[in-house]
Parts: C-alpha cells; sequence; structure tokens
C-alpha cells in the first residue's frame, strides 16, 4: 500500500522537478545561441534524474521486502505455533496478508489471525523504510539534475540518449519475453521428459494421459494422434481450402478487377482477417458441423460425429484464405511489370502471361504464404477447441472426430491442475514441439520471400 | 522502293483526359529502320506503344484515329491484339527475360503459338531465333542456364531473340540500349542493322547519334506532335523546322 502511494509520489515529484528545471533554464535562457538545450530538455533531464534511479530502487525493494517482512514475521513469537511443512505455511502466510490488509476478510486457519498483527506491523515498519530510501534517491537523484542545469550543459543530447534507450527496451521486451517462454517451455518440458521417454512420446500412437499411472506411463503419452489431427486439420483440410481460394482470389483481385472492384472487395477480405477466432469457432461448432454430420449421414456412415475434423478444418482453411489472399497478392504485385509486359508483346494472352509467366514468377512468394498459413492453422485453437473434439485418433476419415496439439494444451491447463503431474506436464511437451515447428516454417518462409524479394531489387 | 507496312493516320493517345499524342499521321516502310526522337515526354514512347496495342494494357489509355498494318485496321474490332502483338513485337527499355532458363525464355512465345511441332523443331527455332541475334555462340553450351543470369547487353539480345522467335513482321524497340554500356549498346545496334532487312523496325531513343547511326528515317517528336519526319540524313543534316534544328543541336532536350 505504501509503496504504490510512494511510485506516484515519485512521478508528482518528477513533475514538479519537470518544472523547477525548465523554470531555472528559462532564467538563464537570455535569447537564441545562449543555451545548447532549449529549457524543456533541461526540464525532462531533471525528471529523468528523478524518476528513473527511484524507480530501479522502488523495484529493488518491492522484490526484497517481502523476505524481510517474512523473516520478522517468522521471528515473532506469535509465529512459534505454526506447521513446518512449506505448503500449509504458504497458506497461512498469504492469509495472513489478506487479513493484515482487510480485517474484516474470512480466514479458515486461526493461526493467521495470531500473525496477521505482527505481519502488519512489519509490513508498515518496511513500507515507510522504503519509502524513505526511495525518497532520498528521488531528492538526491533530482538535486544532482538540478545542479547541472548551466547553459553550456548538452541535456538535449542526455535526454535523446535516455529516450534511446528507452526505445531500445521497449524492442527487447518482446525478445526478452520469448526467450522467457523458451525457457519455461524448456524447463516444464524436461520435467515432463523425465517421467516419459521423448520416444515414446514422438512415436508413440496412443495418448490417454488420464489412464497414466505407474508403469505404463510411456504407453499413454504417444503423441502421434495429436500430430496427425493437427497436420490433417491445419495443413490438409484448411490447406485443400486455403490455398485455391486464396490463389484464385489474389489473381482475381490483382489481374482482372477493375479498380472498383478492387477498391470493394479487398477491405472486405482483411475485414475477414479481423474476426475472432473463438466466432469462426461457434460458426464451425454450430452451423458447419452438424451440415457435416447430416451430410456423413447421407453417405451412409453409421453414427457419424457431430464434432468432426472436416467441419474444423473447412471453417480454419475460410478463416486462412484472407491470409492466403493477401501474401499471394504481393507476391504478384512484387512481379515487375515488365515481365507481363514482355509476355503480352509477344502475343501471349492475359490468362497465358499469368500461368506461366507471373504465377512461375511469383511462386516463391506464394509458398512463403502458404508456409506462413500453415503454422498460422496449426497454433490455431479456437475452431478445433469447439469444432473438431477430443478423440485421439489416428484417421484419414474427414468425419471422424480429432484432437490436435492445441486442444490437448487447453485441456491439460485448465481447471485443476498438479504441476508434478506428467499430464499437467505433457502441455508443455506439445507446446514445446508446436513451437519447434512453427518457428522452423516461419524461419524457411522469412528466408524464402527475403531471397525473392532480392531476386527483383 | 520499300513498301509501306504501318500507315497511322490523324491518330490522338489520351491518358484520362490527358491528351499524350496529337494527330499524328506518319508511313513506316518494311526492310528500313524508323527512328523516333525528341525530348523526354514528348510522347514517342507512348506512340510507338499504341503500334502494337501495348497501350491496351493501360486501363485509361484511349486511341483514336486509324493505325494500318498491311492496310488493315488494328484497331478494329476484328482484330485480336493478342494476334496483332505476335505480328508486331517489342524490345523493352530495360532487358526483361522472364525468370525461366535461356531456352525457355526463347520457347515461350513459340509454344503458346504453336509454332514448333516436336522437341526438334523447337531447338530449330530456338537457335534460329539466338543466332539472328547474335547470342548463339556465346549461350549454346549453356541453354539451361537462368536468362536472368547473362550480363545486360546479352539480356537485351536474349530479349530481341524472345521477339524474333514468333517470327514477326515489325519490331518495336523503346530505347532498347538505354540501360546498357557502350560496347553492348554497339553490339545491339550492329544487330539492328543486320535484322533490318528483314524486318520493319521502329526504334525510340535518346541519343541523337544513335538513331543517326541506324536509321534510314527519322521522326521527331515534340509535346505530342510529329514535328518533322524523312530521311534520316536530311533530318540531321538540313532539317526543314526550326525546332528539329534547335534540338538535333543541342539547343533543348
Amino acid at each position: 500500500m505504501i509503496l504504490t502511494g510512494v511510485l506516484l509520489a515519485v512521478i508528482g515529484l518528477g513533475l514538479v522537478g519537470w518544472f523547477a528545471a525548465r523554470g531555472r533554464a528559462r532564467l538563464l535562457y537570455s535569447g537564441r545561441g545562449s543555451m545548447h538545450s532549449m529549457p524543456n530538455y533541461h526540464g525532462w533531464h531533471m525528471a529523468l534524474w528523478i524518476i528513473v534511479p527511484a524507480l530501479i530502487a522502488w523495484t529493488a525493494w518491492s522484490a526484497i521486502m517481502p523476505g524481510l517482512v517474512d523473516g520478522v514475521v517468522m521471528a515473532d513469537p506469535a509465529a512459534a505455533s505454526l506447521p513446518a511443512d512449506a505448503m500449509h505455511r504458504n497458506a497461512i502466510m498469504a492469509e495472513a496478508r489478506t487479513l493484515a490488509a482487510n480485517p474484516d476478510a474470512a480466514a479458515f486457519n486461526p493461526e493467521a489471525r495470531t500473525i496477521a498483527e505482527p505481519l502488519r506491523a512489519a509490513t508498515t515498519r518496511y513500507g515507510l523504510i522504503g519509502a524513505l530510501i526511495i525518497g532520498i534517491v528521488a531528492f538526491a537523484g533530482g538535486a544532482f539534475g538540478f545542479t547541472r542545469i548551466r547553459p553550456d550543459f548538452r541535456a538535449r543530447t542526455h535526454v535523446e540518449r535516455a529516450v534511446l534507450g528507452l526505445l531500445l527496451l521497449a524492442s527487447l521486451m518482446a525478445i526478452l519475453t520469448t526467450f522467457g517462454i523458451v525457457a519455461s517451455l524448456l524447463f516444464e518440458a524436461g520435467m515432463f521428459f523425465k517421467d516419459v521417454s521423448p520416444i515414446a512420446f514422438l512415436t508413440g500412437t496412443h495418448w490417454s494421459p488420464g489412464n497414466a499411472i505407474g508403469t505404463d506411463i510411456d504407453d499413454n503419452f504417444g503423441a502421434v494422434p495429436l500430430f496427425w489431427g493437427t497436420i490433417y486439420i491445419g495443413a490438409i483440410i484448411a490447406m485443400v481450402v486455403a490455398i485455391p481460394l486464396g490463389l484464385m482470389s489474389a489473381i482475381f483481385l490483382t489481374q482482372y478487377a477493375s479498380h472498383r472492384v478492387r477498391r470493394w472487395v479487398k477491405p472486405i477480405l482483411e475485414i475477414l482477417a479481423g474476426i475472432p477466432t473463438v466466432v469462426y469457432g461457434y460458426f464451425a461448432a454450430l452451423t458447419v458441423a452438424p451440415i457435416i454430420r447430416d451430410f456423413g449421414a447421407t453417405l451412409g456412415m453409421a453414427n457419424p460425429s457431430t464434432e468432426s475434423a472436416l467441419a474444423a478444418g473447412l471453417v480454419m482453411g475460410v478463416m486462412i484464405i484472407p491470409f492466403v489472399s493477401s501474401m499471394a497478392d504481393d507476391a504478384l504485385a512484387a512481379v515487375p511489370r515488365a515481365m507481363s509486359d514482355g509476355s503480352l508483346a509477344l502475343g501471349a494472352t492475359k490468362s497465358e502471361t499469368i500461368k506461366k509467366v507471373l504465377l512461375p514468377a511469383a511462386l516463391p512468394g506464394i509458398v512463403a504464404g502458404v508456409m506462413l498459413a500453415i503454422s498460422r492453422a496449426i497454433g490455431e485453437t479456437m475452431i478445433v477447441v469447439m469444432a473438431a473434439g477430443a478423440a485421439a485418433r489416428l484417421s484419414a476419415n474427414p468425419f471422424a472426430s480429432m484432437t490436435t496439439v492445441t486442444y490437448q494444451i487447453v485441456q491439460m491447463l485448465t481447471g485443476d491442475q498438479e504441476f508434478n503431474s506428467p499430464k499437467t506436464l505433457s502441455a508443455f511437451a506439445l507446446g514445446l514441439v508446436l513451437f519447434i515447428v512453427t518457428l522452423v516454417l516461419n524461419i524457411i518462409a522469412l528466408r524464402v520471400v527475403k531471397k525473392f524479394r532480392e531476386a527483383y531489387d | 522502293m520499300n513498301e509501306t507496312k504501318l500507315t497511322a493516320r490523324n491518330v490522338d493517345v489520351f491518358y484520362g483526359p490527358k491528351k499524350a499524342i496529337d494527330n499524328v499521321s506518319i508511313d513506316i516502310d518494311n526492310g528500313i529502320v524508323t527512328a523516333f526522337i525528341g525530348p523526354s515526354g514528348c510522347g514517342k514512347s507512348t506512340f510507338l506503344r499504341s503500334l502494337n496495342r501495348m497501350n491496351d494494357t493501360i486501363a485509361d489509355a484511349r486511341v483514336t484515329g486509324e493505325i494500318l498494318l498491311d492496310g488493315e485496321d488494328i484497331y478494329a474490332a476484328s482484330m485480336d491484339p493478342v494476334a496483332l502483338r505476335a505480328r508486331v513485337g517489342m524490345v523493352f527499355q530495360k532487358p526483361n527475360p522472364f525468370p525461366k532458363t535461356i531456352y525457355e525464355n526463347i520457347a515461350y512465345g513459340p509454344r503458346i503459338h504453336g509454332l514448333a511441332e516436336n522437341k526438334a523443331d523447337m531447338d530449330a527455332v530456338v537457335e534460329s531465333a539466338l543466332t539472328k541475334a547474335g547470342l548463339w555462340e556465346e549461350v549454346k553450351d549453356r541453354l539451361t542456364d537462368a536468362g536472368t543470369a547473362l550480363s545486360g547487353g546479352q539480356q537485351q539480345r536474349l530479349c530481341i531473340a524472345r521477339a524474333i522467335a514468333v517470327s514477326p513482321e515489325v519490331i518495336l524497340m523503346d530505347e532498347p540500349c538505354s540501360a546498357l554500356d557502350p560496347i553492348a549498346t554497339a553490339k545491339i545496334e550492329e544487330l539492328i542493322d543486320e535484322l533490318k532487312e528483314n524486318y520493319a523496325i521502329v526504334i525510340v531513343t535518346h541519343s541523337m547519334q544513335q538513331a543517326a547511326r541506324v536509321s534510314q528515317r527519322t521522326a521527331f517528336f515534340h509535346l505530342g506532335n510529329l514535328v518533322e519526319y524523312g530521311e534520316t540524313s536530311d533530318i540531321f543534316t538540313n532539317p526543314r523546322e526550326e525546332k528539329t534544328k534547335d534540338y538535333i543541336t543541342g539547343r533543348y532536350g
């Protein structure tokens, strides 16, 4: 609580510092050329010197304070009655924290109430100490910044360097997060592979994590049916829909459509790409799946399932069309006009030109687009959750219900989880496989696109 | 002496509302090289592109007046622009070989028009076109290399060979040497000189020296008008019009 207030106070102090420094700089300013930096920059320089060191102190203190508080509470006589095992003790501590913040809250463990008071006292004490430290840092920073306000001081250079640092930090953020994700995936997947052999996982054909107990654990974590379901739905059925339709729409839009038609159709296609996947999901589950089931019945299938690979794959294909279309559109548009002119000038018709010159020339770009589309399709979750089913089945029958990697990850990580059971941990192994596959697809696709661009530059 | 191959009568070309060519009438003869010269934006390329209806590919371009190929109106409804372009070939400013092999670049046109019955026929067509374009000796051992792997001058001769391969009657060249170095340019000019025996050749050029070197007739365009048209030697030594004289003596352009 105190620390939140301190944070606001630091920002307020920064604001005050900004005005103070700018005011002082204005007094020194005596016309054009009299100072290296304009007063605003001195303001920003001062504000940065107040806020940045204080923020660092604040972050550091927020990180170490809970440990200090816990230490004090544990040393308190009231804590002597706490049970020794860590899990139970942590639960009581958590309740005590709630009580310390709000005395009216309910608590299951009576011990929580006894330690709530020392906990509150320790929190307040350390909060105040932290506030004092942060305040000193802020004032020291501010004072240092203020003394540097001189006509020849290059405040602008310093501020611009700080902004540069900020921009760099922003761009690193996504990368660092990715590293974090990879690290956690690797760690948890490693835990999983301690229990289950990677070979059994990657080559086994039986998937029923619920039955996995005791010695036959390897036999129940064969992920091949999931990989098959993912590939069948995302890379086969969806692409059978998306590639021809996307390609044809791109050919129409770039080669045949009049300017007016293109102006209408292209944005509509792009809107299609903006529909939330969950909406596609219930379209698949509620509209397409029953039609497919009835169709299966008319084909004479016994008990066709409502959830089917076909329903999920078809809708996913439709979802991917704008993606394929816009990649193919870019690839076709990147072929120089001189190519088609050359062909037309030889007496080739427009369609001959498209088939024999434009498409071959644009092929690498189109292939790359398709690979990106596949990597999107196999990572797609909502549609398969709603329409593909949960049955891990190795089947080529499109009317059968099937499951995918993403669906199983959702299954394992929703509801109650135990992070020491291979069942939950299998989600991370699956995630790791998915991550590697999509990463490889993306890298290849980007390389192809890059090479293709070079060819025409 | 030479019969007239192409005749333009009162031709206007519009890009949208803008008139790019104004009332041009000209006769282009077989067996000689006709050069179109003039400052940038004078409409010489536009006029050239209207001779094989390449302007059709530009959405708001419009041609009025009459252009006759062997007495036949090329803008008549009965004229198929695709068939016309097989008779009136074109070579562009920048070499634009297809991203295919050298062989396939040449075979492309004949295949579309069904000019070869079998592989042996096609080989003969390819060899003959490359030979006429003076490229055969240089590429005969690497016909399966990419056309884009050749040097700029070779690429342009490949494009000329590609145009020749469909046996056109007229070859239009739109500044064919502007992207080439002097040595490659000299080779192309030599080639044009040889080719004129069998085709009517029209060349648009920025270089007056080139027009003087390769052409027998020269047309001078200015601001969409055909200012003067006549024997190349007359145009360069004894122009009738003041504007032509100013241009060829380098007073503007």
